[in-house]
């Protein structure tokens, strides 16, 4: 009877061991899969369908000063250039990337999906992964400084210029530990529960600064606090920073592929420099060092 | 010799824990004591059991009453603790005096004070009928926003403003409900022996009304002591906010429970003495007029 009931549990168990093996053996047979064009794991065969946000935004797709707003065909913004730049190393023409538009959450959670990737900030989580699959991170967020042009902060470009400075973040966020561990200024920083609150504090001059990572900092000036810009960026990352990827269909092959690709784009230094080009420069960020 | 009836009474100790007994039964005192005793054990006995021998039991031991979690989280807390009771400090002795000056002014008589009754009338009704935390919020991010040159914009300068404003004015009516309780009597033989209204008052009135009014104002005390920790929605840094930052990073309530410790360890004295000096007061009364 033991052994009944042990077995049983074991046939059990070497069940859950194959079915969440899976994602592990798709990575595995990468290797062996040919990368070809013609042998991609295609929604429509012959080009790369490519899924972003309705509507798609700087700097993501276009600048921040408007140029290729909601365009993804222009190829302007960091996503929109990443994406021709995977499909250049893919092996497929500009001509051959076909756009599509699918909601945030629909993408994760439809059945169906219309794309042969979706990229829009999504973050790489293990929740999400249950649904779908992610590629490597493309992008690993920054921190950045957020203050009004007449801010002390706002000409600096070294840790120590930020000693002296009062800089507020929101509660439970990288940002907080990210102040008090790499800049440490010498007056604690304020914690707010909101931006909202945050931004109340800007705007009277209780704090100089307010630091959130890059991603918000480019939403909170251009849409939350009116007038303020992103004085910085930081060249040191914070202890734990989210991780965009690309998201694909559950176990689609062709995830292996763009990973190929991206390792590519990153090892021959194009990554880095799309990353400069519309999340740096295009915003008129200066980068704070050590 | 037989003892006074001030000595008398004194000698029976403290009472607060214990409701007054009539002579009559305190015969039976030892009987009632011992039955006390074994209530109280039996019932908090039970009730110990009963906590912590309930499924939940583990689940809150980690989560609220977590020993590693309090002794990493207590001496932050406990640093921001130190502002709390800095800024009681300072806001309670600010509260005194204005709400001191408040109701003097409100217990004038003569048409030609009308004004000044009108003013008081309106700030108090004001101040009281408006939450606190509206008017920390109000003040706290709301007239720094405003850029007046002049004007400080420290969260603590607005947060400990806020405080008072609202604090004076319930100080201000358990000051006059202090004048006012002092009979009639006294104030026209301040009047009759030439002392001028204002004088009358401070020299009479008010060392009579304040004596009456000190268990209304340790109440107030208490209240203020926790009330401070308000201030911490402008960003500022005191106990109830280092408890929440590590709460926001651990997901641990401990943090909480140690403030919890931090505050009553201040406030349940207060109360303690509160009742103490009630019950002198009350006996030393009850004592002049036999």
């Amino acid at each position: 009877m033991r052994w009944r009931v042990l077995s049983a549990l074991l046939l059990v168990m070497a069940f859950v061991a194959v079915a969440c093996g899976d994602d592990d053996a798709a990575t595995t047979t990468a290797a062996a899969q040919s990368c070809e064009v013609a042998d991609l794991n295609l929604i429509t065969a012959g080009q790369l369908t490519v899924a972003t946000g309705e509507p798609a935004f700087p700097p993501w797709v276009g600048t921040p000063d408007g140029e290729g707003f909601d365009t993804p065909e222009s190829g302007i913004g960091f996503e929109a250039a990443l994406a021709y730049a995977l499909a250049g190393e893919l092996g497929f023409t500009d001509d051959q990337v076909v756009w599509v538009r699918t909601g945030f959450d629909d993408a994760i959670l439809s059945a169906e999906k219309n794309f042969d990737f979706n990229l829009q900030q999504y973050s790489i989580t293990a929740e999400r992964d249950e649904a779908v699959d992610f590629s490597d991170p493309y992008y690993t967020t920054a921190q950045a400084l957020v203050a009004f042009p007449d801010s002390a902060v706002a000409g600096a470009t070294t840790l120590a210029d930020l000693k002296d400075a009062t800089l507020g973040a929101q509660i439970g966020t990288t940002s907080l530990d990210f102040i008090e561990e790499v800049i440490q200024p010498t007056t604690a920083p304020p914690v707010f529960d909101t931006t909202v609150d945050a931004k109340s504090a800007l705007e009277g001059g209780q704090i100089d600064g307010l630091v959130v990572d890059l991603p918000t900092a480019y939403y909170v000036t251009a849409v939350e606090i009116e007038g303020s810009v992103i004085v910085a960026q930081f060249a040191t990352p914070s202890a734990a920073p989210d991780e965009y990827g690309l998201l694909f269909a559950e176990g689609n092959s062709l995830r292996d592929c763009v990973n190929v690709a991206l390792a590519a784009l990153r090892a021959d230094g194009t990554l880095a420099a799309l990353e400069d080009e519309w999340l740096v420069a295009a915003g008129g960020l200066v980068v704070i060092s050590e | 010799m037989a003892p006074t009836p001030i000595e008398r009474i004194e000698r029976r100790g403290p009472r607060l824990l214990w409701p007054r007994r009539s002579s009559r039964l305190s015969e039976e005192g030892a009987r009632g004591a011992l039955i006390a005793a074994v209530s109280t054990v039996v019932v908090f006995g039970l009730l110990l059991v009963f906590v912590l021998r309930s499924d939940a039991w583990p689940a809150v031991q980690r989560q609220f009453f977590n020993w590693s979690h309090f002794k990493k989280s207590f001496p932050l807390v406990l640093d921001g603790f130190w502002l709390d009771v800095k800024l009681f400090l300072v806001a309670e002795v600010l509260i005194l005096v204005i709400g001191l000056t408040v109701a003097m002014a409100r217990s004038l008589r003569g048409p030609a004070f009308l004004p000044l009754r009108i003013i008081t009338i309106g700030y108090i009704d004001l101040a009281r009928g408006l939450p606190l935390l509206l008017l920390i919020l109000l003040m706290g991010f709301g007239i720094p926003a405003l850029r007046l040159p002049g004007v400080p914009n420290s969260a603590l300068f607005w947060g400990v403003a806020a405080l008072v404003f609202s604090y004076a004015a319930y100080t201000a009516e358990v000051y006059r409900a202090g004048i006012d309780s002092v009979h009639e009597s006294q104030r026209m033989s301040a009047r009759s022996i030439g002392l001028t209204q204002t004088q009358s008052l401070w020299h009479v009135v008010v060392p009579q009304a304040v004596r009456n009014v000190i268990p209304a104002l340790l109440n107030g005390f208490v209240s203020l002591q926790k009330d401070v920790a308000l201030v911490f929605v402008l960003g500022v840094r005191e106990g109830l906010r280092e408890a929440d930052i590590y709460n926001a990073r651990t997901f641990n309530y401990t943090s909480y429970i140690a403030a919890a410790v931090l505050f009553l360890l201040v406030s349940v004295p207060v109360a303690r003495l509160t009742d103490w000096y009630t019950d002198r007061d009350r006996r030393r009364k009850q004592a002049m007029s036999t």
